[in-house]
């Protein structure tokens, strides 16, 4: 069996540099920062503190009126998948349930809820400190120890009854297929940086495969509160020179990086077979034509000093697709600025596309963005399918000095002007081991 | 045998060589298959933690688990990971074991893989909750308290462990499997609540079925069996609270069922390409034949009523494996013991099986084993693979009411004799996820 082929025919993205591609792209191309000092609480004692994160968030916007009552069991990581689920459906001229419900599109709807899947990458969602710190300390003894005793006799019942669906990870992708009417196969890859990769990936296999004609897919995650920041801090991954100028504290690939950045924010797209498409006259953003995935043997913590895994993904990916190093044009790379996991990723990429690792241009994100977790990978998936559109790769932010260790063709300075008809773009999980490459090529006419 | 009209013969086919798991009764394939054969319960009160105010103080859980008994010396390195990692690895050295494995020295490494549903690990409870009862400022915000972010980074910077932390991820078993055993292809964790491994198991048939890997290391793990865990199923009311017979709690289909028995384990399968499997002389337990998958999309804490999130999943999986309700000899129930789940899928299986529903004998061995969450699937997979083997189905136990709403045949508290060619298994998840896997006789 032939099989079938799928494009990309809607971008959502929701970001600390702008919800919307519009917003996403104005802000790439002029440079401007999503970084800075944390105020969600107050981030003074810890080593790092700062952090990306969506200036307004009102999830109201992004569902239909009779939802609302649900918004009060959503995680920020699940709020914001909702925000970029809308503006998804809506890039891609779908007539979802949620449009319709809205009044922002007329019915009825012009896909089957059934042919309709997600797969929707999650991070290990925090519970609400605050929500669970009032309720933990009515459980205290007269020393003022907690006690268990009196928390299951009594203390638990200050949480709302609902309180474990706020962090399963799963909700992202259950909210979304609720508001969006989406029956077909759902799933959620928790696969830290890398899990937008993989679910990007999987969701092009299950509608090659003719399990669904359009899936939406990508990932989402907010680790802009303290338990977050905290677990990033003691596994020293976080850069802390630069407190003071936080908008220039994450620098993938600068001589000077020292860490990356906390984040929040997410990407969802609309994959589609490419006949359902052109049927319904969808614009055609790209095709999906390659996906690798392949994991560290070494170390579950770390990435792979010589990047052999990451390499292993990347080639995977190329022959997915049947073309050569010689063909790619972008490379989006992941650079989180942890110093060693980016001298890492350039040593696979290197492993991977030999000395063409040198010289295509490459694109890189976090600088702009911080690291925003589970949902990194679709951000950058998204922001190389805008290169295509416009032939252009934003010049990255923070990248002074290119680090010798680290020789890649980081567009930087100023945007460039490039024909991008092959992108290639990494992901790998900084803990956990996996590793996800995805190539996407524009549709000839 | 089942009839092989699989509706695409040219695709290759995916076999189960290698099965192991850790359950709350026991971790020998044999030992704990005979004790779910007589009956025997795993549900007891719960040790892990005081539970014995909450509103539900007993559990199924894993007892006298030590991982250097499965992985010798190797198990210094994965000591650092959660009890739910450590769960993963001693399944999978087993079923690795189990396939021959460790014996065959021709497997490409790159084109090995994992697909797991591995829940989350668990948080590092009383630290956790010191951090946050001292950083607790009651006064604050106008006298409705808030949290002291500063404080809270001094007390959790000291008390919480980067490891431990680190270790929570879901990721980290797969991680910590695939260092142990050399897998260098594609590995993805995927967490649909209670239909995880289910799912899991579904979409690594899919890997290697489009050829990107040949040999695939599937299943779950999960331990929710801690105070945050039982808190949050106890606010959902989704638990039994039968304290006062907790062997009896578990009680899917009956009539008086009041909830799901928490548990805690992993399963682990080996799934191998077919002709893989033939060349290197492995022996084949069972054939992974259909998959189905499905979302309710219907609301986030009650299933659609008609099952329709069921009924689809049931007959895409029939429709994959080229068969049709007639060729199902047993059904392995998601059957948790609650209201709704139960009425459901005896709805949506009557629906999908007309007038076979009557049939097909249909058990749950949650009435046994609890519920182990993400892992449940992969658990009651390999029983299906063990009633085709030996022709025998497990019972449902602590079933003595009927229920109106439940009328099938649940293979009541007896196991019972049946040649099983075909198996059908369900899970379903908090959030309209619905998975289903069709298992056959080679």
């Amino acid at each position: 069996m032939k099989s079938r082929r799928v494009v990309i025919t809607g971008l959502g993205l929701v970001t600390p540099i702008g919800i919307g591609t519009e917003e996403v792209w104005t802000a790439l191309l002029a440079g401007q920062s999503g970084t800075s000092r944390i105020s969600a609480f107050d981030p003074s004692r810890f080593s790092s503190q700062v952090g990306g994160q969506i200036a307004s968030l009102s999830v109201s916007n992004y569902i239909p009126k009779t939802y609302r009552k649900n918004a009060r069991v959503m995680a920020r990581d699940i709020e914001i998948a909702v925000a970029a689920a809308y503006c998804a459906t809506k890039d891609a001229g779908l007539k979802t349930k949620c449009l319709i419900e809205r009044g922002e599109v007329e019915g009825p709807p012009n896909i089957e809820s059934t042919r309709f899947g997600a797969n929707i990458g999650a991070g290990l969602i925090c519970a609400d400190l605050c929500e669970l710190a009032g309720a933990l300390s009515t459980a205290v003894d007269e020393n003022g120890a907690f006690s268990i005793r009196k928390w299951g006799a009594e203390g638990m019942n200050n949480l709302t009854p609902l309180w474990l669906l706020k962090f399963l990870p799963n909700m992202l992708s259950c909210h979304v297929t609720i508001v969006h009417d989406a029956q077909a196969p759902s799933n959620t890859i928790t696969c830290s940086e890398a899990s937008s990769h993989l679910a990007i990936g999987e969701a092009f296999r299950t509608i090659a495969r003719g399990a669904a004609d359009i899936c939406i897919c990508g990932g989402a995650e907010s680790k802009i509160n303290p338990m977050g920041l905290m677990r990033q801090q003691l596994l020293g991954r976080l850069s802390t020179k630069y407190n003071d100028t936080p908008e220039s504290a994450c620098r993938p690939f600068d001589a000077s990086r020292d860490g990356t950045v906390i984040s929040e924010g997410g990407g969802l797209l609309i994959l589609e077979e490419l006949e359902h498409a052109r049927r319904r006259g969808a614009r055609i953003y790209a095709e999906v034509v390659g996906f690798g995935a392949s994991t560290n043997t070494h170390s579950w913590s770390e990435p792979h000093p010589e990047g052999k895994a990451l390499a292993l993904a990347a080639t995977k990916a190329l022959q997915d697709a049947g073309l050569s190093a010689d063909q790619v044009d972008l490379i989006g790379t992941f650079g989180s600025g942890v110093p060693a996991h980016d001298v890492s990723e350039a040593r696979g990429l290197r492993l991977a596309l030999g000395d063409r690792a040198t010289e295509i241009p490459a694109l890189a994100t976090k600088g702009f963005t911080g690291n925003n977790g589970a949902g990194a990978g679709a951000i950058d998936v998204a922001i190389a399918t805008l290169c295509m559109q416009h032939n252009t790769v934003p010049a990255a932010r923070n990248v002074e000095t290119l680090d010798p260790e680290c020789p890649l063709n980081v567009v930087r300075n100023k945007p460039a002007d490039v024909r991008v008809n092959v992108a290639l773009t990494v992901a790998y999980a900084l803990g956990g081991g996996q590793n996800a490459a995805l190539v996407l090529k524009r549709l000839e006419a | 045998m089942v009839a092989s009209n699989s509706p695409d013969s040219s695709r290759r086919r995916v076999v189960i060589t290698g099965m192991g798991w850790i359950t709350p009764l026991g971790d020998d394939i044999e030992a704990v298959w005979q004790r779910l054969l007589k009956g025997e319960s795993g549900i007891s009160p719960t040790e892990l933690f005081d539970a014995s105010t909450f509103p539900t103080t007993f559990s199924a859980q894993v007892k006298g688990f030590s991982l250097d008994k499965y992985l010798g010396a190797d198990a210094e390195r994965h000591r650092c990971g959660s009890r739910n990692t450590q769960f993963a690895l001693a399944a999978a050295k087993m079923a690795w074991t189990d396939a021959g494995l460790d014996r065959f020295d021709g497997l490409d490494p790159t084109r090995a893989g994992i697909y797991l549903g591995g829940g989350e690990g668990p948080i590092d409870f009383f630290n956790f909750v010191e951090a946050a009862v001292r950083a607790w400022n009651r006064e604050a915000n106008g006298g409705r308290g808030d949290l002291d972010a500063c404080k809270w980074a001094e007390v959790a910077g000291q008390k919480l462990d980067a490891v431990r932390e680190f270790e929570q991820d879901p990721n980290m078993a797969a991680g910590h499997i695939a260092c142990q055993f050399n897998v260098q292809g594609p590995t993805f964790n995927t967490l649909t609540a209670c239909a995880a491994s289910t799912q899991a198991i579904g979409e690594a048939a899919n890997l290697i079925r489009r050829g990107d890997a040949d040999v695939v290391i599937s299943g779950g793990t999960h331990s929710m069996i801690h105070p945050f865990g039982v808190t949050g199923f106890n606010r959902l009311t989704a638990l039994s609270t039968r304290n006062d017979s907790c062997i009896t709690a578990s009680r899917p289909f009956d009539r008086t069922r009041d909830g799901f028995v928490l548990g805690e384990g992993a399963g682990m399968l080996i799934l191998e390409e077919y002709e893989h499997a033939v060349r290197r002389g492995a022996r084949i337990l069972a054939e992974v034949r259909g998959y189905g998958s499905t979302a309710d999309a219907f609301r986030i804490t009650d299933i659609h009523e008609d099952g329709r999130g069921g009924i689809a999943a049931m007959r895409l999986a029939l429709e994959d494996a080229g068969l049709t309700p007639a060729d199902i000899h047993y059904i392995s129930a998601h059957g948790t013991g609650t209201e709704e789940n139960d009425k459901i899928e005896s709805l949506a299986i009557a629906s999908v099986f007309g007038e076979h529903a009557k049939k097909v004998p249909i058990s749950s061995v949650k009435s046994m084993f609890g519920h182990l969450i993400a892992a449940a699937g992969a658990v009651e997979l390999i029983t299906c693979v063990l009633a085709i083997r030996d022709g025998i189905l497990p019972p449902t136990m602590n079933y003595s009411v009927p229920d109106p709403n439940c009328p099938l045949d649940y293979v009541p508290n007896q196991a019972r004799k049946a040649r099983v060619d075909a198996a059908l298994s369900n899970s379903f998840g908090f959030g309209g996820q619905n998975d289903t896997l069709v298992v056959t006789r080679i």
